[in-house]
């Protein structure tokens, strides 16, 4: 199969990758449902890639819904608001989904916050325009992604208004809108495509228009069709094209789908902006086109709670900061052969095992696997099938790296290029001998830049 | 709420993640990925060479009989007794249930004439399996093709047994053993066998080598399966292809030409069965496939220009030795700088 996109070189796809079964049928269907607001939520105080933010409240300070609570420490850092109103708790240390144990703001519920459909239509209601949009100031669009806190939502949480900027330094002629959700089980940014799909528009346009791109596409893998019939719909007229590409992880992935829609190669160690692209995931344009035009900041969002282990499957717009314990009973509670709780999808996302561990702007799910589903695989030696590296998106040879990192040779794993791994997981996810690939390269990384330090 | 109760019992009730019907959750935390793809296994991999093999083995027993069900029983007691005792003496848990050791014991069975002797037999296996893999660290460590190991010491310490004359038992009831092999008398006395023989498996030979036509069935399975990378023979055959195809320009035109090299001795067998073994083979695609091209240039190599008339085992066995140095030049250039 061919892209067969006017204008854009990508065959649609990328060499290598898995094709793991995407048990999307379990929530894909349910329309995203509107939590009640938790009687606290927990906001770290790092929520994002980069710099954490410094508080600007104190405990028992009284904040209002969208209220400012914590600045970017840096350039590459994120502003932080109150996701609902009520008393500021005193900070607390709290252990993070991906195991860092950050500073965070409690800040106990008081006061209104508009519930269910109203919620709903306050985020994502109203006329998102697509016309008069030059009214913006591409620096202006800028500043607004940064005051109203925004990290790309689909798991990584860089700060956006790092990416969506004017640039002379290195012209942006694309923005790719990546709606692929190539993860497993994960279907918020799906249910966002079919049930809002204008903000998204919106905010493509608004971020197209900051970083001066000539084109706009979104990306979308051909196993969401639904989602690409509105999207197609709701672009007309706009000038927004919809690339539909393979089904296939990691075809979410910024260079991999970089590779499927305009045939170009990050480099290594580079960023998408080397070969002048910006790419943004869905939920993070809706959040752009709120915070541009109605000067909103990131409160909520949608977030999947899945897997065989959880009653009611579904996806939920949701505080920041609300505990994923609270996700889980809004969902029926888990099964009695839940085994593992991912805060992400099941091939990158991250075990926890602490209920009250609060959710974050990058949360994009809640996986809950079975037992059977999880049950460890006995490990045994490696007997150079090579089958880790007939699956590698990055083209390393992960069998390697994982050995010279159990070995502890930082300059083997080095020349095995150990730092262009990005943990997808691809390889452990289709090793015969169960080998714990990722694991021990993740440690091998931590040599390397240990080494790199001294 | 019943959920909350589920949940704050983890800390308290942890049991193992094998009870046979969970009345609450238990939470356990691992690193990503956490899913596996449940099809693939090592001994899913053996197992998959094992059902490519039985046309070949089948084929040995419909051509040499009890030859061949004589010396597959040797093989496969001394591989399994081999790997017990090894294993033990390393004092390692028993790896009998990662059936490479049937493997190893099938493979170096095929390899052999089915006239050699009992303790031949025995001999290359407990040398195979010990000496070639087990004492290298077991499955995955050893540098060498296990079977071709075991086969190489036989063939150097009883020379008289894997000579061209061990093959052939003028007086046996069998029709193929009391022929002499193929490769030999076409390298003695220029006879050219029929290449339908050569192809259908009715000549002499070492048990699983006769048959072309059995190789390439089981041959194409691993290919398809995935369980053998395709690089290898395509870059094994394409070698052979290219230097039999000029050494039948310019040599003389007896008759033996490139298709009787492709189809006769154990060059089939070992493109398939034997320079696939991963353990001893390069890790990329780009390694495999010089490291096939190295093994038919080779096995020509000793064909046209060595005393012997076969070379696939010492091919195999040299290419082994350099597959270090392929990986180490077959580094891939990684997505972003290509």
């Amino acid at each position: 199969m061919g892209l067969k996109l006017e204008g854009y070189a990508g065959s649609g796809t990328f060499a290598h990758g898995i094709h793991p079964s995407d048990h999307k049928a379990l929530s894909k269907d349910a329309a995203i449902r509107v939590m009640p607001t938790p009687d606290t939520v927990v906001l770290s105080l790092h929520q994002n890639i980069g710099g954490p933010c410094e508080p600007l409240v104190k405990s028992r300070q009284a904040v209002v819904w969208g209220e400012l609570i914590g600045k970017g420490s840096s350039f590459v850092s994120s502003t932080l608001h109150a996701s609902v109103p009520g008393i500021v708790q005193r900070p607390m240390r709290v252990t993070l989904a991906n195991g860092r144990h950050m500073d965070t703001l409690p800040i106990k519920t008081q006061g209104e916050v508009p519930s269910d459909r109203e919620l709903w239509d306050e985020i994502f209601g109203g006329d998102w325009p697509t016309t008069g949009l030059e009214a913006y100031e591409p620096a202006l669009i800028s500043r607004d992604i940064n005051d109203g806190g925004l990290v790309g939502l689909g798991g990584a949480a860089f700060p956006t208004h790092v990416k969506i900027t004017p640039s002379d330094k290195k012209p942006i002629h694309t923005l790719i809108v990546n709606g692929c959700e190539c993860e497993p089980y994960l279907t918020s940014d799906y249910r966002l495509m079919l049930e809002a799909p204008a903000p998204i528009i919106t905010g493509a346009l608004l971020a197209g228009r900051s970083v001066g791109a000539k084109r706009i596409v979104i990306g979308v893998e051909d196993n969401k069709m639904p989602a690409i019939e509105v999207l197609r719909k709701a672009t007309d007229g706009t000038g927004i094209r919809i690339a539909v590409v393979k089904t296939k992880y990691p075809q979410g992935s910024e260079k991999h789908l970089i590779q499927a829609v305009i045939k170009r190669q990050v480099p290594l160690g580079g960023l998408p902006s080397d070969v002048g692209v910006a790419m943004s995931n869905v939920g993070t344009m809706a959040a752009v086109a709120r915070a541009v035009i109605h000067k909103k900041p990131l409160t909520h969002r949608i977030i999947s709670v899945t897997g065989g282990g959880i009653a009611e499957p579904s996806n939920v717009l949701a505080p920041i900061g609300v505990s994923f314990g609270e996700l889980v009973d809004f969902c029926g509670g888990l099964r009695p052969d839940a085994a593992r709780m991912v805060a992400g999808g099941p091939m990158m996302g991250f075990a926890f095992a602490n209920p009250n561990t609060p959710v974050t702007k990058g949360t994009s799910g809640l996986t809950v696997m079975t037992r059977d589903e999880v049950k460890a695989g006995e490990e045994t030696a490696c007997v150079r099938c090579g089958k880790c590296v007939d699956v590698c998106p990055m083209k390393l040879v992960p069998t390697k790296i994982a050995m010279a990192s159990r070995h502890r040779d930082i300059s083997l794993s080095r020349r095995y290029n150990i730092m262009a791994c990005f943990e997808c997981g691809s390889c452990a996810y289709t090793c015969p001998a169960r080998i714990p690939l990722v694991q021990l390269i993740r440690a091998g990384k931590a040599l390397v830049a240990a080494a790199g330090r001294s | 709420m019943t959920t909350e109760k589920q949940l704050n019992m983890q800390d308290s009730q942890v049991k193992p993640i094998d009870e046979t019907r969970p009345t609450a959750p238990v939470i356990h935390v691992s690193p990503s990925p956490h899913l596996a793809q449940s099809t693939t296994s090592t001994r899913r991999m053996m197992v998959d060479v094992l059902v490519a093999l039985v046309p070949v083995v089948a084929m040995s027993l419909f051509v040499f009989r009890g030859y061949a069900l004589f010396q597959l029983a040797v093989c496969l007691g001394g591989s399994l007794a081999a790997e017990l005792l090894f294993v033990k003496m390393r004092g390692r848990p028993s790896t009998l249930k990662d059936f490479s050791a049937i493997v190893t014991g099938i493979i170096l069975a095929m390899s052999l004439p089915g006239t050699a002797p009992w303790y031949v037999g025995l001999i290359a296996a407990f040398v195979a399996v010990g000496i070639g893999k087990i004492i290298f660290g077991g499955l995955g460590m050893n540098l060498f093709n296990p079977a071709m190991v075991g086969r190489a010491f036989v063939m150097i310490s009883f020379a008289g047994a894997l000579a061209a004359s061990g093959f052939e038992d003028v007086r046996s009831a069998v029709d193929a053993v009391s022929q002499a092999t193929p490769m030999n008398a076409y390298k003695m006395n220029g006879v050219v066998a029929p290449l339908a023989h050569l192809f259908w498996g009715t000549t002499n030979g070492s048990l699983g080598e006769t048959s072309a036509l059995a190789c390439l069935l089981g041959g194409l399975y691993l290919i398809v399966r995935r369980t053998v990378s395709w690089e290898i023979p395509a870059g094994l055959l394409l070698a052979v292809l290219v230097i039999g195809g000029v050494a039948d320009l310019a040599g003389p035109a007896d008759g033996w030409t490139v298709l009787h090299h492709i189809l006769g001795g154990s060059l089939l067998f070992g493109a398939f069965f034997i320079a696939t073994d991963p353990v001893t083979s390069p890790l990329t695609p780009r390694g495999k496939f010089i490291f096939g091209l190295g093994v038919g240039m080779l096995i020509m190599l000793l064909r046209l220009f060595s005393g012997y008339p076969e070379g696939v085992m010492f091919a195999v066995l040299l290419m082994n030795a350099v597959t270090p140095l392929i990986n180490r030049w077959a580094i891939p250039v990684p997505f972003g700088e290509q």
